[in-house]
């Protein structure tokens, strides 16, 4: 078998022990490529344990910048003896191993397609250093450091990197730049060239390299969220903590040193949610941080909000349900669950960002939007691109901003007598005013409640009351149709009648596998839904196509599920496309996935393989 | 149910308070409450001790949960802002109420079943947080709104309307309110004004975790074992009273009795609260104290009411969190957003 050969485009994979600190090492050689110009696309793949389970982290190396998962893996970096035969199973052809040879393995243990690349690493970790946990930390380095010399990644680039990483730390300068060579040394002068490498490019320009929950986090600071209360989820802990240290940098008061924030680790994710209808009640904007589990939890107050009518921003960070399902892997399968969360009829705003550059401005996005239409807002993200750092555009923010606090009335507005109805719809948007509590000693106050009331929130179920207020939640939705992010088309270079819609964190496999199918003779337009309710140019799309693939990564299609119900559209014109194991769904899986059914409907044939 | 608005016609010569408010400027709506609830007494003492503090009304922020306790809100302070939340809950909505506007005074409703079983873990939380608040729970044992199930405040050994008799041990509200580091804590009983005004008052002058407890005798459900004078025994014998919701009227039972003094009051079913008033000596600022007084007297079965512990140093979730003056729901961009220069150094350190 003829060894891989390629430069700046290949997947470099990471089997380690949880717990063993790999982590920061393999960041580190991500980076490292990244500082040289080539894009890279990280992913750690993650157990539900702290400490013994396998964990994988997955460098995709792409000039050409496909950031999403690609499939298959080209050199593996087997420091997990647990997992050894499904590691090396996951090799392509002609692909490469790296691994510790301090305990030589038989032939057997290998594969005749592959190149092997033996190192003893803990024998000269264990040369080194006496201190066993240095040696476990300083094995990780070690390798990076090999790696460095067999993908000939410039060692001055680590180092700038590892002095950046122990600026405050530098008595740990020293001795990391030490094993780094001890690695590059080693492998330089023992270990055969291989055929990937990495070459200085100028393919990342401005971009930024960040997590979507840090994104999503300083979005909220931006959006002026002043009051957090979470509990911690897995995947969406992260969220509140970059919250609170963004916060303590840029949200002290410089006068007094005292807070300008309040965040409240609650007892659970109801008193979590509990506090934020509280505080959004008040006039202030909050937001809580939660998952799958979290948000069953939180269903009775989000009904609350949505018929009391309260400004709530509810930031749900995907992972594998139903139940506890898989915690630690990803899923887009909540827009079901928070479309409708609670008892009754109710319909929720969701925002679909696809990258952290979308995590941050929908996070302010969904605070002004929740303050507008007084209801709660969804920003729906998954594990994908919260908890991996991606590749993207970097912040903006105009200073002329204002965040839109929508119809709240003020004492002024009372005293010159304008009449205050808080659930009368007034500008026929189906948005009423509100009063603060305090506004005003004589008028303007009322009792906020989940039961039905009239249009001067007085008690009543008679029948037109409720009727009325139904309906006037119903036009608020229409009125939410246009004020939220539009969706994003893409055209296909000739006029096609296949089209395909799809949101989120798909996104960049989906425009590598478009890429790939027009390769092949298939073009699809592509539409990415970036909120519900979904514009009409959803429903145009849908009608301006004979057949619509519907790429989501769920078992039940909720997407299409939503699209149905949303616009009335015969079911047998939208084709799912499902990838719910709980990976990140790949290009190759959406190319072979179209193309097959593409071949059923009369295209020509494809070869999916030709997906990079 | 229906919406009853009260006539507003003051007579001129009603007193007024030192901000030349009426008593009447504290009213809400007309209560909906059975004739002789207890909690309408406990209605009536919030409003005295509003008005005699003073109080501005509409900057009272009154929340509860859900029961007929927490619908009380409604009917006092009808210029504030008032906020029915969902069963048990009130206590997280409160909180953040309270973190977006610390300036407003934060006034808590809740029922036994509300803050005793759905609510326990909230009403747990809020007081250890050290809210700044009054939290009021309007204690009648049962679950009045819901006809006559179990609280988790009910005696062992009671029978409900459906003849099911109680087995569970009562959880007492005060005892759990001292143990979880309320800073103050006090026991009244609905028809003994002259007590429970000066502790509402108490309690809304206190910056914290204000916990009262107030046993508050429910009309229609107050049902023990044995009791041959309950609604349900007296509805089973009586042919001619059909199985509708006809709830008894009663008077509201009212004590007046000295500090220090036990006295028996008899309830509507015709069972026996040992009531025991705190002495004036009494030490209120020794919670392990509080603790021992409040259990040796319910081991001779008797109930403690009055200011049984005030920390007068304490501090509340806005002093922990080290928050600025200004009311959150006051700030604007210029305070909360870091604007674009710091963000494009931010994006600076993500290459
Ligand atoms: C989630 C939920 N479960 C149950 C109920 C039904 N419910 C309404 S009030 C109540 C009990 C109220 O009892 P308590 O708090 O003691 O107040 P009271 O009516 O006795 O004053 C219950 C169980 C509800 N409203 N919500
Ligand atoms: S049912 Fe009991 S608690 Fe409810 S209003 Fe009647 S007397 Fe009061």
């Amino acid at each position: 078998m003829k060894p891989i050969e390629a430069v700046n485009d290949f997947v470099v994979k990471f089997a380690n022990v949880n717990g063993s600190g790999s982590a920061s090492a393999n960041e580190l050689f991500a980076k490292s490529i990244l500082r040289m110009g080539v894009p890279v696309s990280p992913r750690n793949i993650f157990p539900s344990n702290i400490q013994g389970l396998p964990t994988w982290y997955e460098v995709r190396v792409t000039e050409a910048g496909h950031l999403g998962r690609r499939g298959g893996v080209d050199l593996m970096v087997a420091m997990n003896p647990q997992t050894w035969d499904a590691d090396l199973a996951e090799i392509e052809p002609g692909g490469y191993l790296f691994y510790d040879s301090t305990r030589p393995l038989p032939a057997a243990k290998f594969r005749a397609d592959i190149s092997v690349l033996g190192m003893p690493l803990t024998e000269i970790c264990n040369g080194t250093y006496d201190d066993p946990r240095q040696r476990q930390l300083f094995k990780n380095i070690i390798y990076v450091g090999a790696l460095a010399a067999l993908l000939q990644i410039d060692l001055a680039v680590i180092e700038a990197l590892i002095a950046e990483q122990y600026k405050s730390k530098p008595k740990l300068l020293a001795p990391n730049v030490h094993a780094l060579h001890l690695g590059h040394d080693y492998a330089s002068q023992s270990l055969p060239a291989i055929g990937l490498g990495v070459r200085q490019a100028d393919a990342v320009g401005g971009r930024i390299f960040i997590d979507g929950n840090s994104a999503a986090a300083l979005g909220c600071v931006y959006g002026g969220a002043s009051v957090c209360a979470w509990y911690p989820i897995t995947p969406s802990s992260s969220l509140a903590e970059a919250f609170q240290k963004y916060c303590q940098k840029l949200r002290v008061d410089p006068d007094t040193g005292r807070n300008r924030y309040a965040i409240v680790q609650a007892e659970d994710e109801i008193a979590s949610i509990g506090m934020v209808v509280g505080a959004g009640w008040n006039g202030a904007r909050a937001f809580t941080a939660t998952s799958g589990p979290g948000i069953s939890l939180m269903n009775e107050f989000i009904g609350l909000a949505y018929f009391a009518e309260i400004p709530v921003t509810i930031i749900d960070v995907q992972r594998g349900g139903p139940s506890t399902g898989m915690p630690t892997r990803t899923q887009q399968s909540d827009l079901l669950a928070c479309a409708h969360a609670s008892h009754g009829d109710t319909k929720h705003v969701l925002l679909l960002p696809e990258d952290p550059h979308e995590c941050f401005e929908f996070a302010a996005t969904a605070l002004d939007l929740a303050d507008r239409l007084q209801t709660p807002v969804f920003l729906m993200t998954d594990l994908d691109i919260g908890m991996n750092q991606r590749l993207c555009a970097p912040f903006a923010w105009d200073d002329a901003r204002r965040y839109d606090r929508g119809k709240v009335m003020t004492a002024e507005e009372l005293d010159a007598g304008k009449d205050f109805g808080r659930y009368k719809d007034v500008d026929g948007d189906g948005i009423p005013w509100r009063t603060l509590p305090a506004t005003h000693p004589t008028r303007g106050s009322y009792f906020t409640r989940g039961t039905s009331r009239d249009a001067y929130a007085r008690y009543s179920e008679r029948g037109p009351d409720y009727v009325y207020n139904m309906q006037r939640l119903l036009q608020k939705f229409d009125t939410a149709r246009s004020l939220v992010p539009a969706p994003i088309l893409r055209a296909a270079p000739r006029p096609t009648p296949h089209g395909a819609i799809f949101f989120g964190s798909t996104s960049p496999a989906m425009a590598e596998a478009i890429d790939a199918l027009q390769a092949d003779g298939i073009a699809l337009d592509t539409l990415r839904v970036r909120a519900y309710p979904f514009p009409d140019a959803v429903r145009d799309f849908i009608a301006a196509h004979e057949r619509v693939f519907i790429v989501e990564q769920n078992r039940d299609g909720q997407l299409r599920s939503l699209i149905v119900d949303a616009f009335g559209i015969d079911p047998a014109k939208l084709v799912p496309v499902l990838h719910y194991d709980g990976t990140p769904i790949t290009a190759r899986f959406i190319a072979g996935a179209i193309g097959k059914h593409a071949g059923a409907y009369g295209v020509t044939a494809l070869h999916a393989g030709r997906v990079a | 149910m229906t919406y009853i608005a009260k006539p507003k016609l003051h007579h001129p010569t009603l007193a007024c308070n030192a901000i030349g408010y009426t008593r009447r400027d504290y009213e809400g709506k007309v209560s909906t409450l059975c004739a002789g609830c207890g909690h309408d007494s406990i209605s009536a003492a919030i409003i005295q001790a509003c008005w005699e503090l003073d109080i501005e009304p509409h900057r009272v922020a009154k929340l509860s949960g859900i029961g007929c306790s927490s619908k009380t809100p409604d009917y006092f302070l009808g210029q504030s802002h008032g906020f029915n939340t969902v069963h048990g809950r009130m206590p997280s909505v409160l909180t953040g109420a309270n973190l977006a506007n610390r300036t407003l005074l934060y006034l808590g409703v809740s029922g036994d079943g509300d803050s005793a079983s759905i609510g326990l873990g909230q009403f747990a939380h809020v007081m250890r947080r050290g809210v700044d608040m009054t939290y009021i729970v309007e204690n009648n044992g049962v679950y009045g709104l819901t006809k006559g199930q179990f609280s988790a405040t009910a005696d062992p050994g009671s029978v409900s309307k459906k003849g099911v008799t109680n087995t569970d041990s009562p959880l007492d509200m005060v005892g759990m309110a001292l143990m979880l580091g309320a800073s103050f804590v006090a026991r009244g009983f609905s028809g003994d004004k002259r007590q429970l005004v000066p502790l509402i008052k108490a309690a809304i002058a206190h910056k914290g975790a204000a916990f009262i407890d107030v046993i508050s005798p429910c009309v229609a459900f107050n049902n023990h074992a044995g009791s041959t004078k309950s609604y349900e025994y007296v509805r089973e014998h009586n042919e001619a009273v059909n199985r509708l919701d006809i709830m008894p009227a009663r008077t509201e039972i009212t004590v007046d009795y000295a500090d220090g003094d036990t006295i028996e009051v008899e309830q509507h079913d015709g069972s026996v609260l040992r009531l025991h008033k705190l002495h004036t000596d009494y030490d209120a600022h020794d919670r392990v104290g509080a603790m021992n007084y409040l259990q040796a007297h319910q081991a001779k079965g008797e109930v403690v009411t009055g200011l049984l512990y005030v920390d007068p140093e304490a501090r509340d979730l806005h002093a922990h969190l080290d928050t600025v003056d200004a009311p959150f729901n006051t700030l604007g961009e210029r305070e909360l957003c870091p604007g674009a220069a710091v963000l494009e150094k931010i994006n600076k350190g993500l290459r």
